[in-house]
């Protein structure tokens, strides 16, 4: 039924600026802002480079569950919530440098694994609100979280270490200082170029992680996830297991959320235990529609572009909004409200593109019952 | 017994749960040292204190516009009210009043643009609503820094410009409507009557409203679109006056929890105020397509009763404070479950 209905070229024009709009609205905001942030070229690349290392791969999870049609995958911060427990186990334990990682990734796993089926099963209950549903899990969770690392870790689940347990003998600190593993990614292969650092490690992996994403969509279960995205009616009948494959993106796209956590924190260095996940769904769906995604539709080149614009923006207007306004406060509402702006646009664009998508649709069918008009249908979906 | 079991499966297992969780904290206050008397007045005025918001959320619902995640538009309208009202140095009843006049065509003016952008996504509401609200709290942190307001009560002492994080009402109308004909029955409770009775009329309103010609035409709207078509009623133009009320209703609301509370909180404070309205009303029993003032009514006082008894007995029992973890576990808990049930009207 999604088919989308031939335009007239004018149309088409005006299709093209509608479809970038929220990437052209950006754009010229970060334009502004960038010569009057007064910051240096290399000073702002070199930013972003690290910017790059650190979230990249956060940004790529969000991709598999748009593919099968589920939307953007608020609850992708329940892997955040598993890469973080992996971490206090692995400063626990005192396992430094990548190894303390990979120990990180391996605890995570089955708990990313637990969260990732908990919510698809959720999500497959609420069919239609995934994302609204997705986000309100995430707040769940994140009380569930606490409860498990405030009051149960050091009082049920042993914890050795006194330096990062509270005084009162039980509960993790609200900020886990993660010197072990610090950087230990991004220095592992670090490249200088020039004035430039790039932590080439993190690089590899988040190159790794995209070419894994270009093999899974010619898998047989990628396709049936895109399949699904298109049509679920469709697909169930051509014996698809529709519940199955949309609980395994939620799975997969929690999975790869968790290792994005671990990557994104090794980079910071240091954990706030209760906080570190809260902005991390929006930060990611920012992203992701910056650079021109839609709810039904994001590519490699989307998160790439979006990763690039939206720290740009991030990086240049605290500076920029200091010297135009006097505040730099000002500059760091004005980014973040640009960041949910940006959200509520590329969302709602969708909804009503789908409604007009739907209301032609309707009007060729009217045209065809009274024998003028061909319905325009079996064009190629969308990607 | 099949009637009982029928009754338990249409009220909702989690409800009835939670029910049972609010009648055992008042038994155990006592036995753990809690004052039920003082308790029971903080759930009162916290009661009123919270109603109005959650009654705002009604007309969207009945209109078929979901759970008003976006309530933080009306927020703001009312925030622009009450330090508009300060600003030009009303007091008192004036001072309360004139926040609540000022802040209704602002309400009405935001209400209408936000109504049309939803009219324009049907079906997708809920998420949009909730980051339409995001972004316009963040939008006006930035302006309540360079609007110029220059009441010294309002703005930060030592650059003389942008509004503090949070203003105190003390001298202007603090408690102005707790206080009204307050009666004191011992030392520790206290019965609002002004806010009930604020909070009463505002249930009233919107009771006869929702039985007016437009608010059964909104009903209409929201129980089936199609028929409500072809009796010639716009669901636009519904949807618009739904979102409208919702607005206004978000408006007046926040400006009576302000007076309880006592402080004006600006910036970052309204991002998150639309999630425990919303948990209330669901805890009442209302689900994403209807919701009535009684569904208001027993979900605010539960949720508040919650709230305020879970600090107090959880502490003394367990010697630690888990009232936050909770009360996120509840309240969104509630949203969860109200999203994911199989609602009658097949989409």
């Amino acid at each position: 039924m999604k088919t989308p209905f031939k335009l007239p070229s004018a149309a088409r024009v005006r299709r093209f600026a509608a479809d970038n709009v929220v990437v052209l609205i950006f754009l010229s905001v970060t334009a502004i802002a960038v010569p009057s942030s007064n910051l240096s070229a290399s000073y702002i690349i070199q930013d972003l480079l690290t910017r790059y290392g650190r979230n990249a791969f956060l940004v790529f999870s969000l991709l598999l569950p748009i593919m099968a049609g589920m939307g953007i995958n608020f609850g992708m911060v329940l892997g955040a919530m598993a890469g973080e427990i992996g971490l206090i186990f692995a400063v626990d334990q005192g396992i430094a440098g990548v190894q303390g990682l990979l120990y990180a990734v391996l605890v995570g796993a089955p708990i990313a694994v637990l969260l990732g089926w908990i919510a698809g099963q959720v999500l497959n209950r609420a069919r239609g609100r995934e994302m609204v549903t997705g986000y309100i899990l995430g707040f769940f969770m994140d009380g569930v979280y606490q409860f498990v690392v405030l009051y149960l870790m050091g009082a049920i689940i042993p914890i050795t270490s006194k330096a990062i347990t509270l005084s009162r003998g039980y509960g993790i600190r609200n900020t886990l200082g993660l010197d072990s593993v610090r950087q230990s990614l991004d220095k592992l292969l670090k490249l200088e170029l020039g004035p430039f650092d790039l932590p080439m490690a993190t690089y590899l992996v988040i190159a790794l992680l995209a070419l894994f994403i270009v093999w899974f969509r010619r898998t047989k279960l990628g396709q049936d996830m895109r399949a699904i995205g298109q049509d679920q009616t469709v697909s169930h009948s051509a014996g698809i297991p529709v519940e199955r494959t949309r609980i395994l993106a939620i799975v997969i796209s929690t999975l790869l959320a968790m290792v994005g956590q671990i990557i994104f924190l090794q980079n910071m260095g240091n954990m706030a235990t209760y906080n570190a996940h809260r902005q991390t769904g929006f930060f990611a769906a920012a992203a992701i529609l910056v650079g021109g995604a839609s709810v039904a539709k994001a590519t490699i080149p989307n998160v790439l572009v979006g990763v690039g614009l939206l720290h740009l923006m991030y990086i240049v207007v605290p500076p920029a909004g200091a010297r135009l306004f006097g505040s730099a406060q000002i500059g760091e509402y004005f980014r973040d409200a640009m960041s949910y702006a940006v959200i509520a646009l590329a969302l709602a664009l969708h909804a009503w593109r789908k409604r007009a998508n739907a209301e032609s649709a309707r009007a060729g069918l009217r045209g065809a019952a009274s024998g003028a008009v061909q319905p325009a249908k079996t064009e190629g979906g969308a990607e | 017994m099949n009637k009982l079991k029928t009754a338990v499966a249409d009220f909702g297992w989690p409800r009835i749960i939670i029910f049972f969780f609010v009648v055992a904290l008042f038994v155990a206050a006592p036995l753990v040292g809690v004052r039920v008397d003082g308790a029971l007045s903080d759930v009162l005025s916290r009661f009123g204190q919270n109603g109005i918001l959650v009654l705002a959320l009604v007309p969207m619902v009945q209109a078929g516009a979901g759970l008003n995640f976006g309530l933080p538009v009306g927020i703001i309208a009312g925030l622009l009210g009450g330090t508009l009202s300060m600003q030009f140095g009303l007091s008192g009843w004036a001072g309360f009043l004139g926040a609540v006049g000022i802040s209704l065509p602002f309400a009405v003016l935001f209400g209408w643009a936000y109504g049309l952008l939803l009219n324009k996504v049907k079906g997708e509401e809920m998420t949009i609503a909730m980051y339409v609200g995001f972004s316009m709290v963040t939008f006006f942190a930035i302006l309540w820094l360079l609007l110029p307001y220059s009441s010294p009560n309002m703005v930060w002492g030592y650059s003389g410009t942008g509004l503090r994080t949070t203003i105190t009402l003390d001298g202007y109308w603090t408690k102005i409507l707790n206080d009204f004909l307050a009666i004191r029955i011992g030392r520790f409770f206290v019965f609002p009557t002004g806010l009930l009775a604020f909070f009463a009329a505002a249930t009233g309103t919107m009771w006869l409203f929702l039985r007016s010609k437009t608010g059964t035409a909104m009903t209409a709207v929201g129980s089936n679109p199609d028929f409500a078509r072809a009796g010639g009623v716009s669901s636009d133009r519904m949807r618009l006056v739904s979102v409208v009320v919702s607005t206004v209703f978000g408006a007046v609301g926040i400006l009576v929890y302000q007076q309880s509370y006592g402080f004006i909180q600006l910036y970052q404070a309204p991002l998150y105020m639309a999630f425990p309205a919303v948990a209330a009303i669901l805890l009442g029993g209302a689900s994403v397509n209807k919701a009535s003032m009684v569904n208001v009514l027993v979900g605010t006082f539960l949720f508040q009763a919650i709230l305020t008894m879970t600090p107090n007995v959880i502490n003394s029992v367990l010697q630690t404070d888990m009232s936050e973890v909770i009360r996120i576990v509840i309240s969104n808990g509630m949203i969860i479950y109200a999203l994911t049930r199989k609602t009658k009207v097949s989409k």
